[in-house]
């Protein structure tokens, strides 16, 4: 109360500012649910809700990539490893359903009794816990282990590339724990009495899906904004002086690491139930760059091109395996090399840096000065300017 | 018991130097340079499959050429990696350096062209793609005599982008009507292809109650040479004082007047060009597909992470630990030399197949690095780096 009596001009612009941004994310979510569905269903594409539902999912791992990756500056190429953990955690719990009996598939290998860590999976309260906090542990102690030495950069993203790997030959070849390459499938299993494939268990999927993206960019917006956001783009930015300027960039940089992998478990649940199966495929390593690209064409370091980029990428990829399945990897290809050369910002970066300036320009036919208008009144710097643009036609 | 720790070591040893001769490249690259070429896989999948094409020329010739072809295949493969780097590193990379996690992305999405680029190369395919780099680099080039160039140069970009696109694609389809399946059938097609050895190559060593198989012997001889050859390079030839100049201090190298480009463009052409001899070394052990590059791409990466950066020797002593620790480990050895040992046998059993052995050996490479962050053989000196 007294903080906004002392700064109120500031703090209200804030708030409002803020409460226009809830206003919008509102009306997107509503507009998820209520519009494109129904539009979809009404022009036939029905199967594309399914499609666009899975893509939501997917941008919540991109967010958490963004936040780590865009804002502060650690590539992770092993983001697939939680996104798999979480997306196995819930896929167990259906396995299991609806009275915690032995899968079938593992009378296939001559399995009798259920494997211990299977056990508490058939409780839906602590399945949910750990599809989320299990990646997160495990992203937690990766990242203690390899920030504590200053690892960091490249080697970083090998050594993530390194347990993905790690993970996907357990998960690979251990077809008596958890049914190896074939991996577990969903769509066929129950949940609170109806079958998972169902249209009505998937559209209630789909909504929460909608919804956990929103709090997912809330979290993302609060971790991003603030005191926080700051030092994590310091880091980014300059590692070496955050250190000498007394902050630990190793507790930091964990923290968000962890964060991100719990968003990762969070995405690959609700992939994986609407996808109908979990493989360690999800681990494969091309998989977890191809979640990088996503934020990189959106836009690094900004939580909106995280999502876009996840939506047009995936639906690219789609429409283009549908119609030309050759191209696509052309595509994925010089997808990279375009914004790795000349979109380093992504969408979202050019219409920030230059994207306004161009629609400006196309309105009003002039360009905005973005010097100091005395220079640009300046007889002597115009003179020296077109003496510049001379010289430089000439040579 | 003593033939088959021999078996292990032999074994060993030819799976490290598969690897060490895969991960020479990527050390010259990477720890020369700091790039990191996550193409390198494919750029040695480029190197099989020229020996692909180069066996089947010379079985046209038959007899004798047909069992010298390696050699001549290892040339071929060499030559045509090594220009494929040179123009990988001077179309992308140069524009990259400084932005090792960039360099990173972009050299990924140019591994994802070159697979796909192997499951449907067909002569139209390659008319196309001259045909637009002839229209499209042509016109660059013939207008940036213009004076005022720079000023029309994006929009030239943009007319000339598409328009040379449209022409290329257009004499694709066209060609495509005409000669049917004569010009758009795949060269190589998704299938994996195999090469044969020469009849030389066939076959084994036998000592003891085994079998040296003269493939692996082969490889472990092409190895060594390979080693050799580029640390003499290095070590004694003008070039090599010339590039690790450039890797100490590349400012102060320029200033006296060593052209920085030239040597960054040899630099990764050399690189390529062993991955080329790695590839025709590895279409000795198995057959040959769009895939082969991803299997080999963590594992050299680890090879020289352990072995440190900018030190072959680590490389070498690396590559022969992992690959020893890995055949051991994953051919069950291990387990049975610890027969008596219960609870260590159980253990070693459960990874005792190659792909459990790779998660063992990558679980110890974590822990390793808690111990020595850098590597078996750091660089000493002082570093910016805090």
């Amino acid at each position: 109360m007294d903080i906004t009596a002392t700064k109120p001009g500031f703090d209200w612009r804030k708030r409002r500012f803020l409460l226009i941004e809830g206003a919008i994310v509102l009306a997107i979510i509503l507009l998820l649910i209520f519009v494109i569905p129904p539009f979809l269903v009404s022009i036939g594409q029905a199967f594309r809700v399914n499609l666009l539902g899975r893509y939501l999912a997917l941008a919540i791992v991109a967010l958490g990539i963004d936040i780590i990756w865009g804002y502060t500056g650690i590539l992770s190429l092993g983001h697939g490893l939680f996104f798999a953990l979480g997306g196995y955690a819930l896929a167990m719990y259906l396995q299991l359903q609806p009275d915690g009996q032995l899968p079938d598939f593992f009378s296939l290998y001559g399995v009798e009794s259920l494997p211990i860590f299977w056990q508490p999976f058939s409780s839906l309260p602590f399945t949910i816990f750990a599809a989320i906090i299990i990646p997160t542990v495990v992203a937690a102690v990766l990242g203690y282990l390899v920030f504590r030495n200053r690892i960091r950069g490249v080697y970083f993203a090998i050594l993530t590339q390194a347990a993905l790997i790690v993970f996907f030959n357990f998960f690979n070849g251990q077809q008596k724990l958890i049914n190896g390459t074939n991996g577990l499938k969903t769509d066929t299993a129950t949940i609170f009495g109806q079958t998972v494939g169902s249209s009505t268990v998937q559209w209630s999927f789909y909504m929460l899906t909608v919804v956990l993206l929103a709090v997912a960019y809330a979290l993302c917006r609060w971790l991003t904004s603030g005191r926080l956001g700051r030092l994590l783009i310091a880091i980014r930015d300059d590692e070496p002086r955050v250190r000498f300027t007394g902050y630990d960039p190793t507790a930091f940089k964990v923290l968000v690491f962890a964060a991100s992998a719990g968003l990762a478990g969070m995405s690959g649940a609700l992939y994986t139930v609407q996808s109908g199966i979990i493989t360690p495929k999800a681990m494969d390593i091309a998989f977890s760059i191809e979640m990088v690209i996503w934020v990189a064409v959106g836009g690094r370091a900004s939580l909106i091109g995280a999502i876009l980029g996840t939506l047009i990428v995936n639906f690219a990829k789609s429409f283009l395996s549908e119609k030309f399945p050759e191209v696509w990897l052309f595509f994925q290809g010089a997808l990279f090399l375009i914004v790795v050369t000349v979109l380093p910002g992504g969408l979202v970066g050019w219409v920030r840096s230059q994207g306004l300036d161009y629609s400006r320009t196309l309105l009003r036919g002039k360009q905005r000065v973005t010097t100091y208008p005395s220079l640009e009144e300046d007889p002597d710097v115009e003179y020296e300017r077109q003496d510049l643009t001379n010289r430089k036609s000439d040579g | 018991m003593l033939s088959g720790l021999l078996d292990g070591i032999f074994s060993g040893i030819s799976i490290g130097s598969v690897l060490l001769l895969a991960a020479l490249g990527l050390a010259i690259v990477f720890g020369l340079m700091g790039v990191i070429n996550m193409a390198h896989g494919e750029i040695m999948m480029l190197g099989a499959y020229t020996t692909f094409v180069v066996q089947n020329v010379f079985k046209g010739f038959g007899g004798v050429w047909f069992d010298l072809y390696i050699f001549f295949a290892l040339i071929a493969a060499f030559i045509v990696t090594a220009l494929f780097g040179l123009v990988l590193e001077r179309g992308v990379i140069r524009y990259l350096y400084g932005r090792p996690l960039e360099t990173l992305l972009a050299t990924w999405g140019v591994s994802l062209i070159l697979q796909q680029f192997v499951r449907s190369v067909s002569w139209v395919l390659v008319i196309g793609i001259v045909l637009f780099c002839l229209l499209f680099f042509g016109a660059l080039k013939f207008l940036s005599r213009r004076p005022d160039f720079d000023r029309i140069r994006n929009w030239v970009i943009t007319i000339m982008l598409p328009l040379s696109a449209a022409i290329a694609i257009v004499t694709g389809i066209v060609i495509g009507q005409t000669y049917k399946l004569a010009a758009t059938k795949p060269w190589f097609g998704a299938q994996n292809v195999d090469v044969t050895a020469p009849r030389w190559l066939r076959g084994g060593l036998p000592v003891g109650d085994f079998q040296l198989s003269y493939a692996r012997i082969f490889i472990i001889v092409l190895t060594i040479t390979c080693v050799v050859a580029v640390y003499l390079f290095l070590n004694r030839s003008a070039w090599g004082l010339r590039i690790r100049s450039v890797t100490q201090n590349r400012s102060m190298s320029a200033c006296l007047g060593i052209p920085t480009q030239k040597v960054d463009a040899l630099t990764f052409a050399l690189g390529s060009g062993l991955a080329g001899i790695a590839g025709c070394a590895v279409s000795l052990l198995g057959s040959v597909g769009p895939n082969t590059g991803q299997n080999y791409i963590v594992d050299t990466f680890m090879v020289v992470v352990v072995g440190g950066v900018g030190k072959l020797v680590g490389s070498i002593v690396a590559a022969m630990v992992i690959g020893t620790a890995t055949y051991l480990v994953g051919s069950g050895t291990l387990a049975n030399l610890l027969e008596p040992v219960k609870p260590l046998a159980d253990f070693f059993t459960f990874f005792a197949t190659t792909s459990m052995a790779k998660v063992m050996v990558f679980a110890l490479i974590v822990v390793f690095l808690q111990f020595r962050p850098a590597g078996l053989f750091p660089q000493k000196g002082r570093t910016v780096d805090a």
